[in-house]
């Protein structure tokens, strides 16, 4: 899909605006705060990705979205369907939009679905939820959903119960439970992670489908950007229950503006670069959401960092005057500029990984790399040597 | 909780380059790592019935077993007093051949706990070896095995030991204990069979097998401690099961036999005492077995809390 | 699902046989009869005892005492000699099965209906107000002695009855003889209603904690969010979805406690004079009746094996997955 980073959508078009959305989870050990102000914009018809590691707070947000989240957690912000404020809806109010406006696809199919219900059932329930009519039209309406997403012999499946599925089918049934009301807006929360990467194809080419067939604008959730890359128009980073960029496809991928997207990037296999480079994992581990001091989380691993990075959380800002419209690119770093002019191998330490293994299990690597005295602390220690590439190359 | 005194950082003079060498702030430890243990026990300590049920316990087995040879008559003392109400001299009354009810209460405790600890420690051992076993081997070994066990569940407990203990009454409460541990652990087995079942299947025990271990020393030293959380509740469970159930068969008539004396016996002693109007007789025999198998109860509930947490999380 | 269920008969059977050979065993262990009579004062002569030793065939091997009685029972239907006088054990297992099923039976249902309602409940509101009450009832009789619960019970009903003069609400026996038509109904409600609430609350406890737990496991389910995320109420996703997938679970469990059930009856009926399978049960290990405690564990067997193989053929009925298995 293109990108239509620069598209001028009005306010008006916008399907789904989430506006400085927080979710915080009351815990023992204090409260956990898994978003902490996402906002963002989705038009008719737009796939918006959003990637991120496990516990960016990417799911909570959606499930804030569809009004799904336990009692106990506290939400506050904007999320608007259309022109109308979804946060603070009764259950019953949010019901008539769930399912039937927004739907949503989980992202474990083998769980998804209920064992002991056929599943034609589980889909004709999908319907009849918000449409009075016939069981047997309902019926009817299961099998063509069926058909929609590639199940063969639709009018036989229907009646078997989910277990005689396999896992890719039944992501396939969940995507035509979604599709059931033709609804405006889908989301996908990491809808092929569970899945083999074989099955995985199929089951995004049932997701466009979906989307072809009911023109409903998407949320795709992943942590994988290489799902992202082939389907999304625009991309939204989540680094720490916040969004640290967002911006067309093309934009995030070829003209990354933070650290941590250039990192995701760089420990993304790549096929089209000519050189065969090493990937480069990102060090550590992301941050816990109790007690985030001041300053950017991603601090203690980036190999940017100064001391304002200690101090300052930076705001989602413009990467530069060209992209101040609603759909621009937008980055949350305080050296934005600086990230452009950098591959990740560049700011990303290829080897570290490889030198904490123990040595006998690295016997059949070269001496070369076993020779790096690259710990954890040497990353923080390459912004040091920031811009003096020539140096790093000798090295390696 | 005070701060530790912590090693001061190097002298500075040693430091090369401190312009390069930021301190970084702990900002990724904040909330500090736990061990098992340590969150196992603050996931108990949170379940605060379990944890009033742990001193309560402490107080009634501190009663029985110290309280009990201290307290100024004897259980097989025949006081002058008979059937008068609880007093200062009788906190528990007497009945009416003149027996101080405290004396009795707490050796009837002392017993009653003697039982159940000896049925839990019997019948979890039993059960457990049984079910890992059956479970790591599978196939026809396990078939077997646990066919064996559901016979016995096919037999109500308190007939069986009804019949049994009536036979071996001369030889004394272990002889109960045997009997109830005997007829008690297929229920056990059954518990530790299915998380075996599932535990075998992991990488780590993969992995062990792959490096040429024992299958005994796969089973106690990779499977079992991975079960020891449900072991440990299924301990308690015991416990409260073998109490009531003692209580029950001396109660019948078949449990602990005069001159000897159990919570049940008491009761059951009392249950025309209670129409008499001797109520002390009849109600703090029984409150003794309520806070013992209350306590041990929640105690269990307070574990299984803290080794599985999953349940106290609710999604939508 | 009928092959599942023949496949599931078939198995039955031999777990039955084998079963009655376990208690054989229990009771040629746990009964000796001819102690008994020998014991007596003055002592039978041997004479006596030889014949109550050849009537008992007890000078056999046991496989031989096993094949002897197990060919009585099930191709003569005969339960073999009671050492007490003057009683049949057909007639006597006959009588006191009709009165103890009549308890059994409206005191299961009862706490199967009361554990699920307390267990969804408990569930959907957990840790309210609500849910620690239900909870702490439910430890309290998970921790009650039934037998003394059963007398507490017992007393109470006597004081209130004796102060407002009212009798209905019986506290001994299972009726009162020589009533008919619906007096005789009415009555023997009467000296139901004390032992099915003993008995149902035994069994109510330990089951609602269960329906509670299997309820919080669907709760957390995925397919439960699907089900609210296709717009469905709360209300609806917690019946349609939820009470019809926990309910799975505590049928094999209700099916499995079939024989703490018939023990709980046991000290129920001994602490309200019925003269039931409890009675049968104290009285024959007493006297050392071999017969009779054979008989009586024989039928306890088959009454847990056929509630384990109707709880076997309700799941295949509940979960799908099972019947295709």
């Amino acid at each position: 899909m293109s990108t239509n980073s620069g598209s001028p959508a009005g306010l008006s078009d916008t399907v789904l605006t989430v506006d400085n959305l927080t979710v915080d989870f009351p815990t023992p050990d204090g409260a956990v705060h898994a978003v902490r102000g996402v906002s963002y914009r989705l038009n008719p018809g737009e796939v918006l990705g959003i990637v991120g590691e496990s516990g960016s707070g990417k799911s909570v947000t959606s499930m804030a979205v569809m009004g799904l989240l336990p009692k106990t957690a506290k939400v506050s912000g904007s999320v608007r369907f259309r022109d109308r404020e979804l946060l603070g809806l009764s259950d019953n109010e949010m019901k008539t939009l769930r399912g039937n406006k927004i739907a949503m696809i989980f992202q474990d199919p083998m769980t998804s679905l209920n064992p002991v219900y056929k599943v034609g059932h589980q889909l004709a329930e999908a319907v009849l939820a918000h449409h009075d009519i016939p069981k047997a039209k309902a019926r009817a309406r299961a099998i063509e959903l069926l058909e929609m997403v590639d199940i063969p012999q639709p009018d036989r499946r229907v009646d078997q119960y989910p277990h005689e599925f396999s896992g890719g089918m039944r992501q396939r049934v969940v995507i035509a439970i979604a599709m059931a009301n033709n609804p405006d807006v889908i989301i996908a929360d990491e809808p092929t992670t569970a899945l083999d990467v074989t099955v995985q194809a199929q089951v995004l080419d049932s997701l466009r489908a979906a989307q072809r067939e009911t023109g409903a604008a998407m949320v795709l959730i992943t942590h994988d950007l290489g799902v992202v890359a082939g389907q999304a128009d625009r991309v939204l980073v989540m680094y720490a229950g916040k969004p640290v960029e967002i911006g067309g496809v093309d934009d995030i991928y070829y003209n990354p503006r933070m650290p941590y997207t250039l990192g995701l990037l760089g420990s993304l296999p790549r096929l089209d670069q000519r050189e065969a480079g090493r990937l480069t994992p990102i060090q550590g581990s992301p941050p816990s959401l109790v007690n985030l001091p001041l300053g950017c989380p991603f601090t203690p691993r980036c190999p940017l960092a100064q001391d304002v990075c200690e101090t300052r959380e930076p705001d989602l800002e413009p990467v530069d005057a060209d992209e101040a419209g609603p759909d621009g690119h937008r980055s949350a770093c305080h050296f934005k500029d600086r990230v452009a002019r950098h591959r990740p191998a560049d700011l990303f330490d290829e080897t570290s990984a490889d030198a904490e293994l123990p040595g006998d299990f690295g016997s059949d690597s070269t001496g070369e790399e076993q020779a790096e005295p690259h710990g954890p602390t040497d990353v923080r220690s390459v912004n040091t040597d920031f811009g003096t590439e020539s140096d790093r190359d000798e090295q390696l | 909780m005070p701060e530790l005194p912590r090693e001061d950082p190097e002298p500075t003079e040693i430091t090369p380059s401190a312009g390069s060498e930021r301190q970084y702030p702990e900002r990724e430890f904040t909330v500090k790592a736990r061990t098992q243990t340590q969150l196992v026990l603050r996931r108990f300590l949170q379940h605060r019935l379990a944890v009033v049920s742990v001193f309560v316990l402490l107080a009634v087995i501190l009663l029985a077993f110290v309280g009990g040879p201290l307290w100024k008559y004897s259980y097989t003392d025949i006081t002058p007093d008979n059937s008068v109400p609880p007093s200062g001299n009788h906190p528990f009354g007497t009945d009416n051949l003149g027996y101080d009810e405290f004396a009795r209460v707490l050796r009837g405790t002392q017993r009653s706990l003697e039982i159940a600890f000896s049925v839990a420690v019997l019948a979890t051992a039993i059960g457990t070896v049984w079910g890992a076993v059956a479970g790591y081997y599978r196939g026809w070994l396990d078939s077997l095995m646990m066919r064996i066990a559901d016979l016995f569940l096919t037999i109500p407990i308190l007939a069986a030991g009804a019949l049994l203990s009536h036979h071996f009454q001369t030889a004394g409460w272990w002889a109960l204990a045997l009997v109830i541990a005997g007829l008690a652990w297929p229920a056990v087995a059954r518990i530790v069979r299915g998380q075996t079942l599932s535990l075998r299947e992991k990488e780590y025990v993969e992995a062990a097998r792959s490096m040429g271990a024992k299958d005994g020393r796969i089973i106690f030293r990779h499977i079992l401690p991975n079960v020891i959380g449900q072991i440990i509740v299924v301990v308690t469970i015991q416990i409260a099961f073998a109490i009531l159930l003692e209580s029950s068969l001396s109660y019948l008539g078949f449990g602990v036999q005069p001159p000897d004396t159990s919570l049940g016996a008491l009761i059951s002693n009392a249950q025309s005492a209670l129409q008499g109007g001797l109520w002390w007789l009849f109600y703090f025999p029984g409150i003794f077995i309520i806070l013992i198998s209350l306590s041990v109860n929640f105690i269990g509930d307070g574990l299984r809390d803290a080794f599985d947490p999953s349940q106290q999380r609710v999604r939508a | 699902m009928l092959a599942f269920a023949l496949r599931r008969l078939l198995v039955s059977i031999p777990v039955f046989i084998l079963s009655t050979f376990l208690v054989f065993l229990l009771v040629t262990w746990g009964a000796d009869p001819l102690a008994q009579l020998e014991a007596k004062n003055p002592p039978p002569s041997q004479a006596v005892i030889n014949q109550l030793a050849d009537q008992l065939y007890i000078n056999h091997s046991i496989p031989a005492r096993y094949w002897h009685w197990f060919s009585q029972l099930f191709f003569h239907g005969n339960w073999g000699p009671s050492v007490q006088s003057g009683t049949d054990i057909g007639q006597l297992l006959s009588t006191s099965l009709t009165l103890t099923a009549r308890l059994v039976i409206v005191a299961t249902i009862l706490a199967v209906i009361l554990a699920i309602i307390a267990g969804v409940v408990s569930a959907t509101r957990q840790y309210s107000k609500t849910d620690y009450t239900i909870t702490l009832i439910g430890f309290l009789f998970l921790s009650l002695p039934v037998f003394w619960f059963a007398i507490l019970l017992k007393q109470a009903v006597v004081n209130m009855n004796n102060s407002l003069n009212w009798y209905w609400l019986s506290t001994y026996g299972a009726n009162t003889p020589g009533l008919t038509g619906w007096s005789a109904f009415s009555d023997a409600i009467g000296h139901l209603v004390l032992p099915t609430i003993v008995l149902a609350m035994s069994s109510y406890a330990s089951w609602s904690r269960f329906q509670r737990a299997s309820m919080l496991d669907v709760l957390g389910s995925d397919y439960m969010r699907l089900a609210r995320a296709k717009g469905l109420s709360r209300r609806q996703v917690m019946i349609r979805h939820g009470l019809r997938t926990a309910l799975i679970p505590l049928t094999t469990q209700v099916a499995l406690d079939t024989a703490a059930i018939l023990g709980g009856a046991v000290l129920t009926e001994s602490v309200f004079g019925w003269q039931g399978m409890g009675t049968m049960l104290v009285n024959g290990i007493n006297a050392g009746d071999f017969n009779v405690i054979l008989a009586w564990l024989t039928v306890s067997a088959i009454i847990v094996i056929v509630f384990n193989l109707i709880a076997d053929l309700l799941y295949g009925v509940l979960d799908p997955r099972i019947r295709h298995a």
